[in-house]
């Protein structure tokens, strides 16, 4: 059994499974609504908070410094021109969609497939993936150039009479992504209200009350209203499985639909879907690693999560191997002649670097390391491994965007490329606001859905008169 | 909700969810129907002990859905062929195969708003006042650990004397009044 090979006394460890345990013994309804609820109604925020606050505070007043200067000075300020004029922003854009996905792949499709361990992640899943749409979201609308005229994207009635092309991907994207922050976020503060009402309940002071008690609707918790409740849920979930598998197919489109070699192949929907999910995930993991620590959720969020999420990464990892594997026949098996120098420029060209650096990051370490439990369940290494594939993955991206740009059809209009300050500061400034906004999340509400935990409790299954006077 | 004066119902305060739903079922069983359950997380055999079973939720995101989805691709013909036709390299105006994908994102969306706001609106969410929570014992434990029972004084059957005696039967921790 798989139990001896690590701590054969590990009460984490059920015996009856050998697996981890999704929740360790001895919990109560009460015990984890405290522990959950504490964290929010505490009136003593944590230093180790301020300090992570201010530090991202920081990053995302970078942020506003770039995008100040970018406004006053236009798009120029970046590396972008000919041929490279997609740079910096569609590759961000792209990786901070792809980490949004594993949120609602965590609360939507593993709901559906009734897997109860995502529970105890499920919403701090969910708040990543509205979080990282908001900084996905960002990058398009500032790179049009004009971004206060980013509403001409949308089909509405003004007076130039000027209505969008919805032959274009580019504009599906835009209904693509709109409806998928919108779908985030309703699923994800639907899924709240309840817990809010503990807070409500919970909270000593006057203006905690005020706010938890307008914001939970007035959730009382009737079995009425929890059946509806429960459908709804169900139903968000059935409808977000479709829509996060749409939204990286339609970002892929963006690049497929394109002519350019390296762009122009069928694989890329799955293989993005798939990218996507691996390296959210990580993030997942990168988030989640230091909250258990920090808060002491270890109890909640066991080894059993880090192990799973550690397999979902193993598997998807492996689909966007196959990718890889696919544009590599196919840029032989083609006999392409276009086709075939760019898989041997993104190899072996002036930035053939980068391509090494997205397989060392996404294959070379995850798909070899990730086949070990003892190495899934060792919280170090997973932390490592997560910010490891979350490099990869940004890379993918760069070699996507920019290795078939800088050279295409013909060498008379080959360039190449260099991020300027301006790009790694936009960059960064995510990175920072991304902290900010998740930061704020966990310190005012609840970061693990406390309803959905208490059904993972012994005490929740409903017993015959006589087997309960036997306990 | 018109202001109402006197007694909303009897509120009993049980400790886990199988007293509750034998609670809840056997009241049923001897004819109460203006009762309700109030528990810390969804406890389906206390929906159906009272005789909840089916909801509209479903058709109402069924109906959004296809509305949105409807009203999408219309938007999308409206505009590529009579309100801004555009030639873009020789193709039909009306190419539907392209709509297909920003109106599939509207069914999606409009689906699941009817669904996240149409089960609150079914719920009568938001209404931050409701009787129970007048109740002293209520919201310490409803949202919490307890599982509640409330026979409704809007039941022909009700009475405040009888009714507490017969709420006292199912052993639970306490019947409190709950008053409008």
């Amino acid at each position: 059994m798989a139990t001896k090979e690590i701590k054969p006394n590990d009460p984490m460890i059920d015996p009856a499974t050998g697996e981890y345990r999704v929740i360790a013994q001895g919990e109560t309804f009460r015990s984890i609504t405290e522990k959950i609820a504490r964290i929010v109604l505490t009136p003593h925020t944590p230093m180790g908070w301020f300090g992570l606050f201010t530090i991202a505070g920081g990053g995302a007043t970078m942020l506003l410094v770039a995008l100040t200067w970018l406004f006053l000075k236009g798009v120029g300020i970046w590396a972008i021109t000919q041929p490279v004029a997609w740079g910096f922003a569609i590759i961000n854009f792209v990786w901070w969609i792809g980490i949004g996905h594993a949120g609602t792949l965590i609360s939507a499709i593993l709901l559906l497939f009734k897997q109860g361990w995502r529970n105890a992640i499920s919403r701090f899943a969910e708040a990543m993936t509205i979080f990282a749409v908001c900084c996905a979201g960002l990058f398009p609308l500032i790179h049009v150039g004009r971004p206060w005229l980013g509403y001409w994207l949308f089909p509405l009635p003004f007076t130039m009479t000027v209505w969008p092309q919805f032959r274009s991907p580019l504009m599906w994207d835009v209904f693509a992504v709109s409806t998928y922050a919108t779908i985030s976020v309703v699923f994800w503060y639907i899924g709240m209200v309840p817990d809010l009402g503990t807070l409500r309940d919970k909270s000593q002071s006057k203006i905690a009350q005020y706010f938890y008690g307008i914001i939970s609707v007035g959730w009382r918790g009737s079995v009425r209203h929890w059946m509806r409740y429960e459908t709804a849920s169900l139903l968000l979930a059935g409808l977000a499985t479709p829509l996060v598998l749409s939204v990286h197919t339609v970002i892929s489109f963006d690049f497929a639909v394109a002519v350019l070699p390296g762009w122009h192949t069928t694989i890329f929907p799955p293989y993005f879907v798939a990218g996507a999910i691996y390296s959210g995930f990580a993030m997942v993991l990168t988030l989640a690693i230091p909250l258990r620590k920090f808060y002491h959720l270890e109890a909640l969020v066991t080894e059993r999560h880090i192990d799973n999420m550690g397999k979902v990464m193993l598997a998807t990892g492996f689909i966007v191997a196959y990718g890889y594997g696919m544009e590599a026949f196919m840029a032989w098996y083609s006999a392409n002649h276009w086709e075939a120098f760019t898989f041997w420029n993104r190899a072996f060209g002036p930035m053939g670097w980068s391509y090494w650096v997205l397989i060392t990051c996404n294959l070379a370490i995850p798909l070899t390391t990730l086949w070990s439990r003892k190495l899934r369940t060792n919280i170090s290494f997973m932390f490592l491994m997560s910010i490891i594939v979350n490099t990869g993955m940004w890379f993918e991206r760069f070699v996507i965007v920019v290795t078939s740009l800088t050279r295409d059809f013909l060498p008379s209009s080959w360039g190449t490329y260099r991020a300027t300050k301006w790009d790694y500061m936009t960059f960064v400034g995510t990175l920072g606001f991304f902290t900010f906004l998740f930061l704020l999340f966990v310190r005012f509400l609840p970061m693990i859905p406390m309803n959905e935990i208490r059904m993972l409790l012994p005490g929740a299954k409903i017993k015959p008169k006589v087997a309960e006077a036997a306990d | 909700m018109p202001a109402r004066e006197g007694t909303y119902g009897l509120l009993a305060e049980f400790d886990t969810p199988g007293d509750l739903v034998r609670a809840a079922r056997q009241a049923h069983d001897d004819g109460w129907r203006r009762m309700d359950c109030y528990t810390p997380y969804p406890v389906e055999e206390a929906a159906e002990a009272i005789g909840f079973h089916r909801n509209k939720v479903p058709l109402l995101t069924l109906i959004g859905g296809l509305m949105g989805g409807a009203a999408m691709f219309a938007l999308e013909t409206w505009i590529s062929t009579l309100a801004y036709p555009l030639n873009i390299a020789g193709r039909p105006t009306y190419s539907w195969p392209a709509f297909v994908v920003p109106a599939y994102e509207w069914t999606i969306l409009w689906a699941g708003l009817s669904a996240g706001f149409g089960m609150l609106a079914l719920n009568g969410l938001p209404s931050l006042y409701h009787p129970v929570f007048n109740a002293p014992n209520f919201r310490d434990g409803a949202t919490t650990d307890k599982f509640f029972l409330c026979l409704e004084a809007l039941d022909p059957k009700f009475d405040l004397a009888e009714t507490k005696a017969y709420l006292q039967k199912f052993g639970p921790t306490s019947v409190v009044e709950v008053d409008y």
